[in-house]
């Protein structure tokens, strides 16, 4: 994976690992497969995927990325922002 | 999943608490200081910050770029905290901090969180609905402020630094703490000059 | 109109059932029971007996009416001996007996 630099647009995967089992995702409903804008790299941390069931765990990028408030809920005023730490494997360029 | 699991709270604590120190895993003595070391910790301390932060350009610049350092340098224990970030407010920006999945809050700084952080009201209208829920705080935005919601997901914690209001020229940072409240830090009020002083 | 996709309970951003929430400022004083919680997840966190994820798991897999029903602590000891139970720190059969003895 390579890294994101600060203003890539980036697109959160439309994954849904919670129809296939049980697991534990700290990427919320709200932002999958919704478009947005790298602010910064927050540095590398164990995956939470993992270490949640005791399993041996990555070290991943996370990454603070900013969505359009508005374009999210279809509500909302322009201008407003969402900012969500991210970890790199639910990336990719938009 | 097994059906212990239903049992009342304070009966599996206590269960709990007995077998892990008859395993020498874990004594009273340990849960007694942890518990002592949270209790401790309180919103004041990041009205410290904030205070310093609103009197020194030097620490402010050192807690928006390592908010684990500047609260460090007070004196505050953050050992074993997770990283802090802060994001301070602005004429153009007003931060919002929540996590929506549990309750990510910077505790190492402000102690323990308030129960309307840790309720569905904030979980679910902080990110669709803030300028709503900042209206129901008694919080007015400036024309032409934006709001920034900042969802806690992952391995930090945010704090806001608010903006200094007015009519606080000359104060000392006691002073100035003494008017900063958890809720300033969390973005859902801004601290004002409160009448009578 | 809430996203129309498979959202795991706790995970409660823009969720409308709760949009109509009202906010409720006043402090709610914690119990001893809370703040022991509280402070046991803190030394198993530190003696590497329980991650903050695990715990986090553990509340997230709680059922979604007894994950509204209970009060934030619970949920968390819930977790903690869930939790327990499945590194093996205590057996089901120590637990039962435990609860035994307390009553």
């Amino acid at each position: 994976m390579s890294a994101f630099a600060p203003g890539a647009a980036v697109r959160v995967r439309d994954d849904w690992p919670e129809t296939r089992g049980p697991c534990h995702i700290r990427t919320p409903h709200y932002v999958r497969g919704m478009e947005g804008r790298v602010i910064r790299r927050l540095g590398v941390f164990a995956n939470p995927e993992d270490l949640a069931f005791a399993r041996p765990a990555a070290q991943r990028a996370l990454y603070h990325v900013a969505f359009d408030q508005p374009s999210i809920w279809r509500e909302g005023k322009v201008g407003d922002e969402i900012f969500v730490e991210i970890f790199e494997h639910w990336l990719e360029p938009a | 999943m097994s059906p212990l699991l239903e049992t009342d709270g304070e009966s599996l604590l206590t269960a709990l608490r007995s077998l892990l120190a008859d395993k020498n895993l874990v004594s009273e003595t340990e849960i007694a200081e942890a518990r002592a070391a949270t209790d401790a910790a309180s919103p004041g301390q990041g009205a410290r910050m904030v205070a310093k932060a609103w009197t020194d350009p030097a620490y402010r610049a050192l807690m928006l770029a390592d908010g684990r350092k500047a609260a460090e340098a007070l004196g505050i224990p953050m050992l074993g905290a997770p990283p802090l970030g802060v994001l301070e407010n602005t004429a153009d920006i007003h931060n919002l901090i929540v996590c929506t999945l549990c309750s990510c809050y910077p505790r190492a700084v402000l102690g323990y969180p308030p129960f309307w952080y840790k309720s569905p009201a904030h979980r679910a209208r902080a990110v669709r609905d803030p300028r709503g829920l900042l209206a129901e705080w008694g919080t007015v935005l400036g024309e032409g402020v934006r709001v920034r919601v900042v969802d806690s997901t992952a391995d930090y914690r945010w704090m806001v630094l608010p903006l200094r209001p007015a009519g606080t020229d000359g104060w000392d940072e006691g002073r100035l703490a003494s008017m900063v409240r958890e809720g300033d830090m969390i973005g859902v009020t801004s601290p004002t000059v409160r009448e009578p002083y | 109109m809430d996203k129309d996709v498979p959202r795991a309970h706790h995970d409660m951003g823009g969720v409308s059932r709760f949009m109509c929430d009202p906010v409720e400022p006043e402090p709610h004083t914690l119990t001893d029971f809370d703040r022991d919680v509280d402070a046991l997840r803190q030394v198993l966190a530190r003696k590497r007996m329980m991650t903050v994820d695990e715990l986090r798991r553990g509340i997230e897999s709680i059922p979604e009416e007894d994950y509204l029903r209970l009060s934030y602590y619970r949920r968390w000891i819930r977790s903690i001996t869930d939790n327990l139970l499945r590194r093996g720190v205590v057996t089901e059969a120590e637990l039962a007996a435990a609860l035994k003895d307390a009553r």
